[in-house]
């Protein structure tokens, strides 16, 4: 389990990272590696390998909300029933109950604020248990999974040091 | 103007000419940077800021905030070690200057002074302007570079006053266990030796936890400790450091440090009481980091066919090289623009190895390693 562990680090950290760097890595064979890849993945564990982009440098419009959903629920419904129906919206790349002043956080992305304006006011409101929506446009990033969206650190070590 | 016989007869640094080269080419990725390539941890650098805000930029006692003296006697018992420190804590201005006050308060000209060799490039030196001799001791690859008690008296240890000691050792990466550093502290206890021991990658040890030869018998009130900020907590440019040591020892190092630094750097201690108190995880972090990158770096060394002993601490690999390490070092920066540094910088038996820091990213360490392969595929 110590190595699977550390095996999902290095993923966080990089995900492209090759099996073979892995395995020295780790001190142990690549054929290991791979073998716990698959058992993450089996497990479900591993549900997949994203690049995390800074939009601002990229020429694509692209706008990302997050929205704060209240709901009333009756006896026979349940948080995950509507989360159920939430999440098959393509628009929708994350889906949270939180504790708190409202029930799901939920972000939405889009080319346009009237993309996910019109996708929260025609798809997410009308749901029967939503009773609110609070839609807050993201400004700007500055930290995202972990990364800061700055220009990166330059080494300004010496190049030899004792 | 006339220039001290001290001066005149100290060679410059054998690192400062890599340097020179490496910053004068493009593309040079560095493996010769003893400093870790993290940044200090958030919350330390947070809270020299906020001693900034807070005006807090005078001078403090010159044997360094007692709230970090206090500090400091309570995280080196994770190393068997108990110091009190009203009187046997000493803050300095980086682990060197607690290096060279030990120096200054033990040695009398003409002393001479067991030096570990290969070892930091700055003990030799900081003997001599103490007005010691240093005395190599030369420790060898097939004992993987530990000193022994044979190795003590082959080089003649037994008539010297004091021992420079340093593990995990920069440039080769080794620890030495409990049952290595007794046969040095045997030596040391029977011929009388005053023992400086040189911790300052105490935290960076890989494969056992650190032991400190203070901690063996009859070792605590023959030994000066030294360690610090810079390697563990990523806290070079702070200089800050300390001693542990006998109150009498402690003592006349602090009065001379109190006639020529005064004391250590306020702000860089705000920032280490942080330091000690907050950011343990921190520091495992970066050990974890550094111990997948040793991992990496000396397999892709055995692969490449260079001989490479299991280095168990610090962040230095120490492979041999397959021809002269200065022309193998130099050939090496030239052709792939891979910077190593030379063994022969750190003593005799450093000759045929090179220092490889791998305080470097994995993706310019995985680089750099490709350019060697490429390198000696092209000889």
């Amino acid at each position: 389990m110590a190595d699977k562990l550390e095996l999902l680090d290095i993923l966080l950290e990089d995900a492209r990272e090759s099996t073979a760097t892995i395995s020295r890595q780790l001190g142990c064979d690549e054929a290991d590696v791979e073998a716990m890849i698959e058992d993450l993945e089996g497990e479900g564990a591993i549900l997949g390998y994203q690049a995390v982009v800074d939009w601002s440098r990229v020429e694509r419009d692209h706008v990302e909300a997050e929205v704060e959903l209240n709901l009333e629920l009756d006896r026979e419904t349940k948080y995950a029933d509507v989360a159920g129906r939430i999440a098959k919206f393509d628009e929708v790349t994350a889906l949270r109950l939180v504790s708190g002043d409202y029930d799901f956080d939920v972000t939405v992305e889009g080319d346009s604020m009237r993309d996910v304006s019109m996708f929260v006011s025609e798809q997410i409101a009308p749901i029967p248990e939503v009773t609110q929506t609070v839609t807050h446009f993201v400004m700007d990033t500055y930290k995202n999974r972990g990364l800061e969206f700055t220009d990166s650190d330059e080494d300004d070590r010496l190049s030899v040091s004792p | 103007m006339k220039l001290s016989e001290r001066a005149r007869s100290t060679p410059p640094s054998g690192i400062r000419r890599f340097f020179e080269l490496a910053e004068e080419m493009d593309d040079v990725i560095s493996l010769g940077v003893g400093e870790p390539d993290f940044s200090a941890p958030w919350k330390a650098r947070a809270a020299a800021i906020h001693s900034l805000e807070r005006g807090r930029t005078s001078y403090t006692t010159n044997r360094g905030m007692l709230e970090l003296r206090e500090a400091i006697a309570d995280h080196v018992p994770r190393y068997g070690l108990d110091y009190d420190p009203e009187t046997e804590v000493l803050v300095t201005t980086g682990a060197s200057e607690a290096v060279d006050l030990a120096l200054r308060a033990l040695v009398d000209p003409g002393d001479a002074v067991a030096v570990q060799s290969p070892a930091y490039i700055s003990y030799g030196p900081g003997v001599r302007f103490s007005g010691g001799d240093p005395l190599p001791v030369t420790t060898r690859a097939e004992n993987d570079f530990v000193m022994t008690y044979d190795d003590l008296e082959r080089a003649g240890a037994a008539d010297a006053e004091a021992l420079m000691i340093c593990y995990p050792n920069n440039p080769t990466g080794a620890t030495a266990s409990a049952d290595e550093l007794a046969e040095i502290a045997a030596f040391a206890r029977e011929h009388d030796l005053t023992v400086l021991s040189d911790e300052i990658y105490a935290a960076l040890t890989y494969e056992d936890d650190h032991t400190s030869i203070a901690t063996l018998p009859g070792m605590r009130e023959r030994t000066v400790v030294f360690n610090g900020f810079s390697k563990a907590y990523a806290m070079t440019g702070l200089r800050l450091g300390y001693a542990l040591g006998p109150s009498e020892v402690v003592d006349a190092m602090n009065r001379i440090h109190q006639y020529t630094m005064l004391s250590a750097p306020t702000t860089a201690q705000y920032a280490a009481l942080e330091a000690l108190e907050s950011c343990d995880d921190d520091v495992e972090e970066m050990r974890t980091q550094y111990d997948r990158r040793r991992r990496f770096v000396i397999s892709r060394f055995r692969d490449v066919g260079l001989d490479c002993f299991e280095a168990t601490g610090a962040f230095y690999a120490f492979p041999e090289a397959p021809y002269d390490d200065e022309e193998f070092a130099e050939d090496l920066l030239q052709e792939e623009g891979v910077a190593v540094v030379p063994g022969r910088v750190f003593g005799e038996e450093g000759y045929g190895h090179l220092r490889v820091s791998y305080a470097t990213g994995m993706s310019d360490l995985k680089e750099a390693m490709n350019r060697i392969e490429r390198f000696l595929d092209g000889r």
